[in-house]
């Protein structure tokens, strides 16, 4: 569509899984837009949603109704070959249990999404060295990941979200795992990285995280009940739908 | 992601579980190794059989005693020569497809030249069998006439025998051995013709009667214990078995409804349809073979089903990564392709020891077949991407999410 389109687009997005005839609505109706440049956290309690909203604007997971936007574009309307293209260029995941491969050493596993962008292996590892340097684990390059502390494993994890200069970056839970200190560091990373203009969205269940991001979105029963900014020089905005 | 980088990752993951891979890839490796095996042994038999056609010589013919009545009783099949030089005779006079024909009696005794001494094949003939078994000389001349009807003291070589009783400078031709006592001065050598048939030592008819047999033999004067004829083509072979037969017969004042007293054979056919049994039991080991190969491609496909279910989580973040589902299916099915085409080639190398060991324990002739090395490599990578298929497509079937929350 147009230039002035917004990163990310969710208009209407419901998401409702049906198992053995039971329909449970994991998210309903639920309308933003995320711009680039953004730092977002999504906030709610268990089950409200957040996992199933995150997967559906890394097009991993399609809505139910509604439509998803990349730049623009319906996603619902690629190919799933096409969005897997995607994932591997645009979009950087990061998980709370980190999903390393466990028989790969720290600079394959950063290296791994270059494989899906058709790029050759010297340049891949070159890329992965400089992505593990930007998080500072370059020293730990050759290790496997069960030789590593759980915050060096979301470093590594970070990493590899980063190698392929993607438009976004999405982090379920990334602190979820670590204790506060390790949780704090590797938020202060997200910052850095957001201050830069990297866009990041990140779920957390800790509100002192939360608050550290310019805007906050919380859900509840998979519904969308409040969008807050943080600007730092107006006085918070809050809009309640 | 390209197939280069499927083989990477496939033989990353497989080196990660080497006892594993082994295990998997076991039934290959014994299929594989099993046909190259039988192919190798069953080509080196047809070889030996084609070598041993070749050297009876083109359009031959055979006629050995048969069966004999004595009184109404009916004796065993070459219990008496019933065949006699005068038979040749005939047979090489009346019969004008037969170009040259000879008969023979044979035993064994030790021949013997200064120090050295070799146990061999006498055979009595005339030289109307080098004729018919087109048999060339190395060295020397053959019969004469006047040897050949006056009981020459004179012997023709065969190479092993020549080989073992002269060292190799020596000139056999001159030189005298004995047989039986009896100087013999050695006329000529022959050419190689095969293991089998070099072995052996010619000296003419009337000799081998006179000289060896004795007066004390209770054999007529005039029999031979078989006879060989060439005939002129090979589309004339019938015909003149038939008319053998026919002439036979009636010389031996066979009444019509009685068994013949002798046998018409062609050996090289004979051993052509030994070569097409030889070929027939090589494809059934080969087909039983095969069945070692399938169990080996069933054992790939078990294996690898496993390996996609414990590997799910990594599937999810492959996808989740940007893998697509071909790129899924590519690193598995790379998987079983390597497992099948390393099984193949260490099957291939199997096959090859194996075979040579045969060779040489056993003392069969083997013969390593090109043909049978591509085609076993060539079952083996179609077992893989047969077997390999279902759990590849399974695999890249997983929805990435799901995959994502197993453990
Ligand atoms: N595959 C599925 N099939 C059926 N229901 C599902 C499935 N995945 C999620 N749900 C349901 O959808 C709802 C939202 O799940 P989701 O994982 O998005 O929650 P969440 O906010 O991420 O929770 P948490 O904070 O515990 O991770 C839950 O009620 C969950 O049971
Ligand atoms: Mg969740």
């Amino acid at each position: 569509m147009t230039a002035a389109a917004p990163l990310i687009s969710l208009q209407s997005v419901s998401r409702t899984y049906r198992t053995e005839g039971v329909a449970v609505a994991a998210v309903r109706n639920v309308s933003f837009d995320i711009a680039q440049g953004e730092i977002v956290a999504v906030m709610g309690p268990s089950g409200s949603g957040k996992s199933t909203l995150m997967n559906m604007i890394g097009l991993l997971d399609l809505p139910s109704e509604g439509a998803v936007y990349l730049q623009g574009a319906n996603v619902a309307d690629l190919t799933e070959d096409r969005r897997s293209s995607l994932r591997a260029r645009s979009i950087g995941f990061v998980f709370q249990s980190y999903n390393l491969l466990a028989r790969h050493d720290a600079i394959e596993n950063v290296a791994l999404p270059l494989v899906y962008c058709g790029i050759a292996r010297k340049e891949r590892l070159a890329r992965a060295e400089a992505s593990l340097r930007a998080v500072g684990m370059l020293h730990r390059a050759h290790h496997f990941p069960r030789q590593l502390s759980g915050g060096e494993q979301q470093r590594v994890a970070i990493a590899r979200a980063l190698i392929a200069s993607p438009l976004i970056v999405l982090a379920d839970e990334p602190t979820g795992a670590l204790d506060s200190r390790t949780g704090a560091e590797i938020l202060s990373l997200f910052a850095a990285l957001n201050r830069t203009g990297q866009t990041v969205v990140m779920i957390t269940h800790d509100p002192g995280i939360a608050t550290q991001c310019r805007r906050t979105i919380h859900l509840h029963d998979g519904e969308l009940v409040s969008d807050e900014r943080v600007a730092e020089l107006l006085p918070s905005r809050s809009t309640v739908s | 992601m390209t197939m280069l980088q499927g083989f990477q990752i496939a033989l990353h993951a497989l080196r990660l579980n080497p006892l594993r891979s082994f295990l998997t890839m076991l039934g290959i490796v014994i299929g594989v190794a099993s046909i190259v095996t039988v192919f190798a042994i069953g080509s080196g038999a047809q070889l030996r059989l084609q070598e041993q056609i070749r050297s009876i010589g083109a359009n031959v013919l055979m006629i050995t005693p048969g069966a004999v009545y004595q009184g109404g009783v009916r004796l065993k099949d070459g219990s008496k020569l019933t065949m006699t030089e005068s038979d040749v005779q005939a047979i090489l006079e009346q019969i004008p497809e037969i170009q040259a024909a000879a008969g023979s009696i044979a035993g064994t005794a030790q021949v013997i030249h200064e120090g050295k001494n070799w146990n061999t094949t006498i055979n009595g003939t005339t030289t109307g069998h080098f004729m018919v078994r087109d048999w060339q000389l190395a060295a020397g001349r053959y019969f004469s006439a006047t040897e050949e009807a006056g009981a020459g003291k004179v012997v023709i070589l065969g190479s092993t025998v020549a080989r073992e009783l002269f060292a190799p400078g020596d000139d056999p031709i001159g030189a005298q051995i004995r047989i039986m006592k009896v100087p013999l001065e050695v006329v000529g050598v022959l050419d190689r013709k095969g293991p089998a048939q070099d072995d052996v030592a010619f000296v003419p008819l009337t000799t081998a009667k006179l000289r060896f047999l004795g007066s004390a033999s209770n054999i007529n004067r005039d029999s031979v214990a078989y006879i060989i004829a060439k005939v002129a083509a090979d589309g004339q072979m019938a015909g003149a078995r038939a008319e053998i037969e026919n002439l036979l017969r009636q010389r031996h004042r066979i009444p019509a409804g009685q068994e013949d007293d002798f046998k018409v054979q062609d050996p090289a056919a004979a051993m052509e349809a030994q070569q097409g049994a030889i070929r027939t039991v090589a494809l059934l080991l080969v087909a039983i073979a095969s069945v070692s190969l399938l169990v080996g491609g069933i054992s790939i496909m078990n294996v690898m089903i496993v390996s996609v279910t414990e590997r799910t989580r990594e599937i999810g973040i492959r996808r989740a990564l940007g893998g697509r589902m071909r790129d899924i299916r590519l690193q598995f099915l790379c998987e079983a392709l390597v497992l099948c085409l390393l099984g193949g080639a260490i099957g291939v190398a199997g096959g090859i020891t194996l075979s040579m060991t045969v060779a040489r324990m056993a003392g069969w002739v083997t013969s390593i077949d090109g043909q049978a090395i591509g085609l076993s490599l060539v079952f083996s990578i179609a077992t893989g991407l047969v077997f390999g298929f279902y759990p590849a497509h399974k695999a890249s079937k997983l929805s990435p999410i799901e995959a994502l929350k197993t453990e």
